[in-house]
């Protein structure tokens, strides 16, 4: 978080608290101070799109709030009404009028007048796999398969760490240089492609799949991605063709061991 | 003057405009002529032709028919709709039978317990409540036969060889399907046109066996849906190897209750509406006070079976994702999760509306209300975790603002992206409605009972622990598996509901005899809350059409997942624009139709036609008439006239 902006909008809030301020302006020194802080108050920014449901959700509350008694909407809706309705207001009404299409207008030059970019890219982050793949002549089940190698962690810990130090050997000899060193997905060819390697230190990704699930996106890559839903890019080789298969499974066991965390586990299908 | 002018210039104009037309005439005529195909020049033949036109052309068609009768018998798979395509008319009819027969089987179900109170406290203001939800169900009913007929007949015409399979695995549940069709007709009639007729115990009966039966219908149907998506009891090729376990299959069961449960939500949310059309079109503030308090019903109703929905929705997911991994990933992490986002805002524009529609309700008790303060306070609640709820996990950004993320999650908001975060908003979502529910409740009431401290202190301590071990949990399932964190949500939704009972039982007691500070006025509350309840059956409408579309849409280019595929034009996923598009365009075509129905309903409260007197077609109508207009006979032979064409 950025603490500046955080604080400055708190001292702002605190003034308008001791100056009594009418509801009106709390109205919109609420929805402003939101605004700036989603906007500037993060030190990784929040991507527009968020920002836009974010101020729909504080804007249709702060209505909500604002109409919900009599009192209230007599409050803000009285000097609405009066502005709207009394001569001596009659300039600052016209301006008004000509203000909101004015601001309408320069949102839109504000909006047009950006840095140009690649196209925008609606990627989903976890694409629908299969329920079965064949790699290297074996069939695999997306949906009911396991790891062979994750038993080993109960039945032979000896064995089960092989086979992590063997996957983190095919990390390093491999995937590193756009996974990164530390799994973040910022490996050093990370800045050129698009969509960027996935972050598997993001604290969510790993323990949200099954192990067989990352075995599909490592043995087929980007070609073995789903046609159907949308038009899938990444640049993510099919390693089935460059590694065996027990070296794939070796690299994931590899992942969940280095970052500490567990695979989804298969839940129980009853009839 | 004028007239003179205007004759000479139509003396003028009519000729020059005479001319004009021939000219343009001729200019058409022109046109038309060089354009008309003509034969291309040939010299002609050296000899005669040896097979004459007319010959050729009889052996041409008698070759076309003798072709035509050889054509051996062909069974269509699929046959295409005209203009918008099989599957968007599919979508739309299926759509439309679903949202009437749900409304069908919803009012049936608050109206007998509306009745079975009206009967146990002897006010006969629930009995004419119960009574006017009745009055929606027969046009109603009838829409539904019509849309499901429509359905059948173009799942036969269209995909008739899907239909044709389904109708081979299903075949035995036909038969019982349209019996107890029958036996809801005669229920539901009898039930509707039998009101005041009967001993209420038996007018009760009546109510009761339409809810069994159209619940049976309802459990049929579904099993045919569910067997679409997690098919059961047959083989890898589709041969029927058990009907039971084909019927009882995967989701079978959590639709059935997630079904139930939605319908008894959108029903009250939509008999709602219709109280909220008639407070609109209220005269007296008579009939505003009893649409307000109808409206309040309704709502209530639709508010008190949307709390558990979430729930159902969550354990129908679970299943989903427990019969096949990739459908889960289709469903929550694939194509489909931006439609979640969508289900999320929606549903918190739900909450949003009926708590804001709670709070407006205060405004019906006279005086002072104090318990108003605290409303600022609910509303960040929800407000938090409505955006929270909203949060994507996909999040859309452009390139510059994924590489400034680190990846396609924010290293903030991706924590908010997840299960553990979403099922903590949304049980603080239910618990912050609930207490705006009490806060309304209590409003121009004060305790007087000699334990009324303790009594408030000890549901604010229930209602803090809920709202602790929420919180606890949903932090909690960060550091765990996700099988466990899934199982986390049983003490989440248990301590929201053992929270909301208890505080509940004290409240009764608590308020019991209570001081007023002033009375109730039904129908004194502002306009805009009976939009908000407009715009609560409306958002139900959307959202149930959108998951409606991703249940089936789960299934991608499968009939039957993983048993039959699709092999149409349409087996393909559309863009979730389009999808959104037909949606709308399908609760649209709802409403216009459910305000017939309001409108068919309203004409049971309008007078009688009175002909007029001018109208009056009796043998004595001239004679007054003729005394009436003796010195104008042309107008009395004139409303002669109109009295008998009528």
């Amino acid at each position: 978080m950025n603490i500046t902006v955080l604080l400055a909008l708190i001292a702002v809030l605190v003034a308008l608290r001791f100056m009594k301020a009418h509801l009106l302006l709390w109205a919109g020194a609420w929805w402003v101070g939101i605004y700036v802080l989603l906007r500037f108050g993060f030190r990784v920014p929040i991507p527009a799109s968020v920002i836009s449901i974010y101020m729909g959700i504080v804007t249709l509350a702060i209505l909500a709030y604002l109409s919900s008694s009599d009192e209230r909407r007599e409050e803000v809706f009285g000097p609405l009404v009066r502005f709207m309705t009394e001569r001596r207001h009659t300039p600052f009404l016209a301006v008004t009028v000509l203000a909101i299409p004015a601001l309408a207008a320069a949102n839109v030059y504000v909006q047009m007048n950006v840095a140009i970019e690649p196209p925008f890219f609606p990627r989903t982050i976890h694409p629908a796999s299969p329920t079965e793949i064949t790699v290297q002549d074996q069939r695999i089940s997306i949906d009911s398969g396991d790891n062979p190698y994750r038993a080993l962690e109960q039945s032979n810990p000896d064995e089960f760490r092989k086979h992590v130090e063997n996957g983190r050997r095919v990390y390093y000899q491999n995937c590193f240089f756009c996974h990164g060193d530390n799994l973040g997905g910022n490996g050093m060819y990370a800045h050129a492609l698009n969509p960027i390697p996935t972050n598997f230190a993001d604290g969510t990704t790993l323990p949200s799949f099954r192990e067989t699930f990352f075995f599909w996106r490592v043995s087929k890559g980007g070609p073995g991605m789903p046609e159907e839903g949308a038009p899938w890019d990444t640049a993510m080789p099919a390693w089935e063709k460059m590694l065996k298969e027990e070296e794939m499974w070796d690299v994931i066991l590899f992942l969940y061991d280095f970052m500490g965390q567990r695979p989804r586990a298969r839940e129980e299908v009853h009839q | 003057m004028n007239g003179t002018m205007n004759r000479k210039l139509a003396l003028v104009l009519g000729p020059v405009t005479g001319v004009l037309m021939f000219a343009g005439v001729v200019l058409i005529a022109t046109f038309l002529t060089n354009r008309e195909y003509a034969q291309p020049y040939r010299a002609p033949a050296a000899v005669v032709d040896p097979t004459p036109r007319v010959e050729g052309v009889a052996a041409e068609a008698a070759d076309a028919e003798a072709k035509a009768k050889a054509t051996p018998y062909a069974e269509a798979e699929y046959r295409q709709f005209p203009v918008i395509g099989s599957r968007v008319a599919v979508w739309a009819v299926s759509q439309l039978h679903l949202l009437f027969a749900a409304f069908v089987l919803a009012v049936p179900l608050f109206a007998i317990i509306i009745e079975i109170i009206g009967y146990k406290t002897g006010d006969l203001r629930y009995d004419r409540l119960a009574h006017e939800f009745t009055k929606l169900l027969s046009v109603s009913f009838s829409l539904t036969a019509t849309f499901g007929a429509f359905l059948t007949f173009l799942l036969i015409a269209l995909y008739p060889k899907f239909t044709n399979y389904l109708m081979s695995v299903f075949s035995p549940t036909f038969l019982p399907y349209v019996l107890l069709f029958f036996a809801e007709a005669a229920f539901l009639y009898t039930y509707y046109y039998g009101w005041g007729k009967f001993h209420p115990l038996v007018h009760i009966g009546l109510g009761i066996g339409l809810n069994l039966v159209g619940t049976g219908i309802m459990l049929i149907a579904n099993s045919w849906l569910t067997f679409m998506t997690s098919p059961a009891g047959v083989s890898d090729t589709g041969a029927l190897i058990s009907l039971y376990d084909a019927v009882y299959n995967f989701t079978w069961m959590p639709i059935n209750i997630h079904r139930i449960i939605a319908n008894v939500a959108f029903g009250g949310s939509v008999a709602a509406a219709y109280a909220a059309f008639k407070f609109l079109q209220a005269e007296t503030d008579e009939e505003r006070a009893h649409y307000d308090w109808m409206g309040y019903i309704g709502n209530f109703v639709a508010i008190l079976a949307f709390l558990p929905l979430p729930f159902a929705g969550y354990w129908l997911a679970k299943e989903i994702y427990a019969f096949s991994q990739t459908l889960g990933l289709t469903m929550m992490g694939g194509a489909f999760s931006w439609l979640f986002i969508i289900q999320a805002v929606l549903i918190g524009n739900l909450f949003l509306a009926a708590n804001y529609y709670l709070w407006l309700g205060m405004g019906r008790v006279e005086g002072r209300q104090p318990l108003q303060k605290f409303i600022k306070y609910l509303l960040i609640g929800i407000a938090l975790c409505f955006a929270i709820w909203a949060t994507p996990r996909s999040i859309l950004a452009t390139v510059s603002e994924i590489r400034a993320m680190g990846g396609s999650t924010h290293p903030m908001l991706g924590f908010l992206g997840v299960m553990s975060a979403k099922n903590t908003a949304v049980n603080i979502l239910i618990l912050t409605t609930f207490m705006s529910f009490l806060l309304y409740r209590r409003t121009g009431k004060i305790a007087t009972v000699a334990w009324a401290k303790t009594g408030h202190a000890a549901q604010l301590t229930i209602f803090a622990a809920a709202a602790f071990i929420v919180i606890f949990l949903g932090i909690y399932g960060y550091f765990v598996e996700a099988t466990v964190r899934i199982g986390l949500s049983v003490p989440q939704v248990s301590s929201v509901l053992i929270a909301m009972v208890s505080i509940t039982i004290i409240d009764v007691f608590l308020f019991r005899r209570a001081k007023m500070t002033g009375d109730v006025r039904w129908g004194k509350i502002p306009p805009i809350s009976q939009y908000v309840l407009i715009f609560i059956a409306v958002t139900f409408t959307w959202l149930m059409g959108l998951m409606g579309y991703v249940r089936s849409g789960l299934r991608q280019h499968w009939h039957v997942y993983g048993v039959i595929r699709d092999t149409s034009p349409d087996a393909f996923t559309p863009t979730l624009g389009f999808a959104t598009q037909v949606v709308s365009v399908t609760v649209l075509i709802f409403f216009v139709l459910i305000g017939f129905v309001f409108w068919i309903t309203s004409l049971h409260d309008r007078p009688d036609f009175v002909p007029s007197a001018k109208t009056v077609t009796h043998p004595g109508a001239d004679v007054v008439l003729g005394g009436a207009l003796g010195h104008q006979p042309g107008i009395a032979r004139a409303s002669h006239f109109e009295g008998r064409t009528q």
